[in-house]
């Protein structure tokens, strides 16, 4: 990098280096301090991930996760949350090209399937209490409850946050903080999909496998 | 490229593809490869074409690889000079994961192995 550097500073009619440039843009910082918390997020998953590991054949003698997991259930929440990370990357070119119906599409389409998996994940945990595998009962239990939870509660978090952000175009428009706030926003969607292939991967696929 | 710039913003396309049409083919492209990834992952947890010890390791693979996937396609963290800090930043968190994960396993693999066993985990009452 540096080589490229100073081939690029022997040019005639040089751009400013990168002393020179100054203090980098408020959304690059926004957007980096942000990354560095989501890191953290990952880190905490991380945790959680690895006492699930470790516990997830403390059964207690009650059932384990090849009888409770449905896979068609596991697979259909897979497929809300893929297709609304998508809707979510339109929805930020649609902000960052300033056309607000399309913005409003992609967010309205975003929290229909955010809250469609949210559902199907209330809806299994109702499930699974019905039969009597409620976190209670298990080590196993216990550690499935905290992880996949957990990450069903930052999808809450999401939600929540993108009716604020809809609220907030609608009133103050595309202005500098607005967008700041919704990149964040897209960062925050499309980390919490990578820790879910984390979760069908590790504790339903393997699970139902094992 | 044409100036030395800071780095963009994590999430952000870079500058020279975020015309319309070629940031749709960005999140495309990524979404039909995430679709493709996680079709295999449950077409391999259902078939016995894998030697069945290896499976869950096939699954990981699957795993990491659709994770890259979202990175690059859906967050644009990439390696190039201008996400240096964006990609030096996850190289930190993704050593701080595997360091949480696979210590914890070793050490209660090892404690298992040193005590015979961690029946007290499974005991009913517990």
């Amino acid at each position: 990098m540096n080589v490229a550097v100073e081939i690029a500073a022997l040019r005639p009619a040089t751009p400013p280096s990168l002393s020179e440039a100054g203090p980098a843009s408020k959304r690059t910082t926004a957007g980096f301090g942000f990354w560095v918390f989501l890191l953290s997020d990952l880190v905490m998953f991380s945790a959680l991930f690895a006492t699930y590991a470790v516990l997830a054949r403390a059964t207690a003698g009650g059932p384990g996760g090849s009888e409770l997991f449905h896979q068609g259930n596991v697979a259909l929440e897979t497929a809300c949350l893929l297709a609304s990370s998508y809707s979510c990357g339109l929805m930020s070119m649609a902000a960052h090209s300033r056309r607000r119906s399309a913005f409003y599409l992609g967010a309205i389409v975003t929290f229909a399937l955010g809250a469609a998996f949210l559902g199907l994940e209330l809806h299994e945990f109702g499930d699974m209490a019905a039969r009597g595998a409620t976190p209670q009962s298990s080590a196993f239990l216990s550690a499935f409850f905290t992880l996949v939870g957990c990450h069903g509660l930052h999808v809450t978090v999401g939600l929540v946050w993108l009716v604020v952000m809809g609220a907030q175009v609608a009133v103050r428009g595309f202005e500098g903080a607005v967008d700041r706030r919704l990149l964040c926003f897209s960062l925050f969607w499309h980390a919490l999909d990578i820790v879910w292939i984390a979760v069908f991967t590790f504790v339903y696929l393997i699970g139902v496998h094992a | 490229m044409s100036q030395v710039t800071c780095d963009h913003a994590p999430g952000d396309i870079p500058e020279e593809e975020s015309t319309h049409s070629s940031g749709l083919l960005v999140y495309t492209i990524g979404l039909l490869l995430a679709v493709a990834l996680t079709g295999t992952s449950f077409w391999v947890a259902n078939t016995h074409l894998l030697w069945g010890p290896g499976t869950p390791f096939g699954l990981a693979v699957l795993a990491i690889a659709q994770m890259s996937v979202h990175l690059v396609f859906f967050l644009h963290i990439t390696a190039y000079k201008d996400s240096t800090n964006n990609f030096l930043a996850l190289a930190f968190g993704v050593l701080v994961v595997v360091l949480i994960v696979t210590g914890s396993l070793v050490i209660v693999d090892d404690l298992k192995m040193t005590t015979g066993s961690t029946a007290s985990l499974s005991m009913p009452g517990r």
